[in-house]
């Protein structure tokens, strides 16, 4: 989590100064969600991820150094500078992909536990969305196939209240987004999306229904976003686009994921405070070696903007 | 195909009965089981997002719309995700999707069951467009296309169910990419696409007798289009018509007509010609069905008229 806040936080400065012109759709106050459940999952299972993916791809075991030259990008980015920000991608490691078409990859990874089922090689498949892509009816159809084939699929919600700008009691009349698991026989959850221990342990029991055969399993994970919709603030240079109320957001601070573990740690007596600080300054120095990283890459070559259209 | 490969699988509407798919499944779902032949539940957009993302997974799927109108719901998969994935990741992972879609009209079927939208996909960078016209090629390019590490818009059309003949049994690739000259002349090129192929080719042996000696080029392959087979008809005999049934406006006889001025434009002696749909939806009545659908008669009309309307 700590690796994660960390690197987001390290792109706000590039961003505002205008070094990164790439959208950057940071994952700070969502942090809980990515490590709980990628914790939970092996090397060889499979996620697929959102315009707001950095922290899943961090999570998963992705390189920081390629993410940040990828947004950055450069060609020694995970996707070679081509993708961006919002296609990252490390398919050694399971991270099949992400997309900001939203709900455009939740079919996708529905297929892609649909192939671990028929070579019966007993992978689990993640599904990471926002509380926005309940919206699409791609969602549903996906439910209802993934349900009826049994799919070894986790769908998580990160539901953060708002779909970028619109609250959720705008978007529907039912705000319990588990609810929707009920018509499809999917066994459903909703946890606290910014308690990392209550996340890990439902995707435990998730991951491991899934790999008896008893999936799909859908979890609605409660959390804020800590930072702009996109970019490090929604009121740009003066602007109020940030419509969420000021109170709302003090008090989602002060359920910081990262803060709450770091005194459950503490308090419970498992980690003391010099091994936070010195998680922290590893977790600082591998931001900076990756910031460095992606400075000093080289841009891709001109002549290869046709490259990769298709495989030969 | 799905004997040699456990990664081959098909999924789609109906692909366990004919009246969708006709006999290209049967038996298939006897031999392999509801694991790899699957037929799903309306989801036009989710079962082709399996598709797509099973493919990313390792998997070779073939995914059937037994209408093309209906693919119409999966834009998203074939055109956001699928065609743009390879380039998204910098070729960190590919998608060796077959996307097959049948062209199913007639019949007063009327607007929404009879669309031929191969332009569309045509368009796309990232997917390659491929269109049998016979059943020697519908396996050797469905092969073909299964085989290629990218995704393929495969699409037949049912007024070609009807015709038979013999294939060989075992697996054979008929290139993509690649046109074929179907019979050689000095006069007109006519290149066709799909059940145009047939009407050209009745149309050719007319002509024959009327002295016309057309060279009919089946293309066979959308995208990648085979441009030199064309372009060393057009320098040979300085005459073209494309007959592709399929909407005017921007389609691929556009494309086809714009290659040809922009490569060889000094070797026409006449005006292309297209011989294709009007830009009008599908009419149910018959009537109006009859003067929709170029046929033929078109083509020799076409013909004559280059013919006689020189440069």
């Amino acid at each position: 989590m700590v690796r994660i806040r960390l690197c987001e936080e390290s792109l706000v400065k590039p961003i505002l100064e205008g070094e990164i012109r790439c959208p950057c759709h940071l994952y700070t106050g969502e942090e809980a969600i990515a490590t709980g459940v990628c914790a939970a999952l092996s090397e060889r299972d499979y996620i697929f991820g959102t315009h707001r993916s950095h922290g899943h791809y961090l999570a998963k075991g992705g390189g920081m150094r390629e993410l940040i030259a990828e947004i950055y990008g450069k060609e020694k980015g995970c996707s070679r500078g081509r993708g961006g920000s919002m296609h990252i991608t490390d398919p050694e490691r399971g991270i099949l992909g992400a997309a900001p078409i939203v709900a455009g990859t939740i079919s996708l990874a529905v297929g892609s536990a649909l192939a671990s089922k028929i070579r019966k090689e007993n992978r689990v498949a993640v599904s990471f969305f926002g509380d926005g892509a309940v919206g699409e009816g791609v969602l549903y159809e996906s439910l209802n196939f993934a349900a009826l084939r049994k799919l070894p699929i986790i769908f998580v919600c990160e539901n953060n209240l708002y779909s970028t700008h619109m609250p959720i009691r705008d978007c529907r009349p039912e705000s319990n987004i588990f609810k929707i698991g009920k018509p499809f026989c999917i066994l459903s959850y909703r946890v606290d999306g910014n308690d990392v221990l209550r996340v890990y342990e439902v995707s435990r029991k998730a991951v491991d229904l899934c790999r008896k055969g008893q999936g799909p399993v859908f979890i609605e994970c409660m959390t804020y976003r800590l930072r702009g919709h996109v970019g490090p603030d929604d009121n740009i240079q003066g602007t109020h686009t940030d419509i969420r109320p000021p109170e709302e957001v003090s008090k989602w601070r002060k359920r910081d994921p990262v803060k709450k573990f770091e005194s459950f740690l503490i308090k419970n007596s498992i980690l003391e405070k010099e091994d936070l600080e010195k998680i922290s300054q590893e977790a600082k120095k591998e931001v900076e070696d990756a910031l460095a990283f992606a400075k000093k890459s080289p841009y891709p070559k001109e002549g290869e903007l046709a490259r990769y259209v298709f495989k030969d | 195909m799905m004997e040699s490969d456990e990664s081959v699988f098909l999924i789609g509407q109906g692909v366990k009965s004919p009246w969708y798919v006709g006999n290209t499944t049967r038996g298939l779902l006897e031999k392999f089981g509801s694991e790899r032949v699957i037929d799903t539940p309306v989801s036009e957009n989710a079962i082709t997002g399996v598709a797509v993302g099973a493919a990313i997974a390792g998997m070779r799927p073939i995914i059937v719309h037994p209408r093309m109108d209906f693919m119409l719901y999966a834009f998203d998969p074939i055109i956001n995700e699928a065609a743009n994935w390879h380039y998204m990741c910098g070729g960190r992972s590919h998608v060796p999707v077959v996307i097959w879609g049948i062209i199913n009209r007639g019949g007063e079927q009327a607007a929404q069951h009879s669309q031929a939208l191969q332009a569309m996909f045509a368009h796309v960078p990232g997917l390659k467009v491929v269109m049998p016209s016979n059943p020697h090629d519908a396996k050797g390019l469905l092969i073909s296309a299964v085989y290629d590490d990218n995704p393929v818009i495969y699409i037949d059309d049912r007024w070609l169910y009807n015709f038979e003949e013999k294939v060989p049994e075992d697996i054979y690739f008929t290139p993509i990419g690649k046109g074929k000259i179907v019979k050689e002349g000095k006069d007109v090129t006519i290149v066709a696409t799909s059940y145009m192929t047939i009407e050209a080719m009745k149309a050719t042996q007319k002509l024959s007798k009327e002295g016309i000696e057309v060279e009919l080029i089946d293309l066979r392959s959308l995208k990648p289009i085979d441009k030199d087979l064309i372009f060393e008809s057009v320098k040979k005999t300085g005459r073209l018509i494309i007959a592709d049934a399929a909407w005017k406006t921007c389609g691929i006889s556009a494309e086809i007509a714009a290659l040809v001025v922009e490569n060889v434009f000094e070797y026409l002696k006449a005006p292309i010609k297209r011989v294709t749909l009007p830009d009008i939806p599908a009419p149910a009545s018959r009537v109006l069905e009859r003067v929709y659908y170029p046929n033929e008669s078109d083509i020799m009309q076409a013909v004559r008229e280059v013919i006689e309307n020189a440069l």
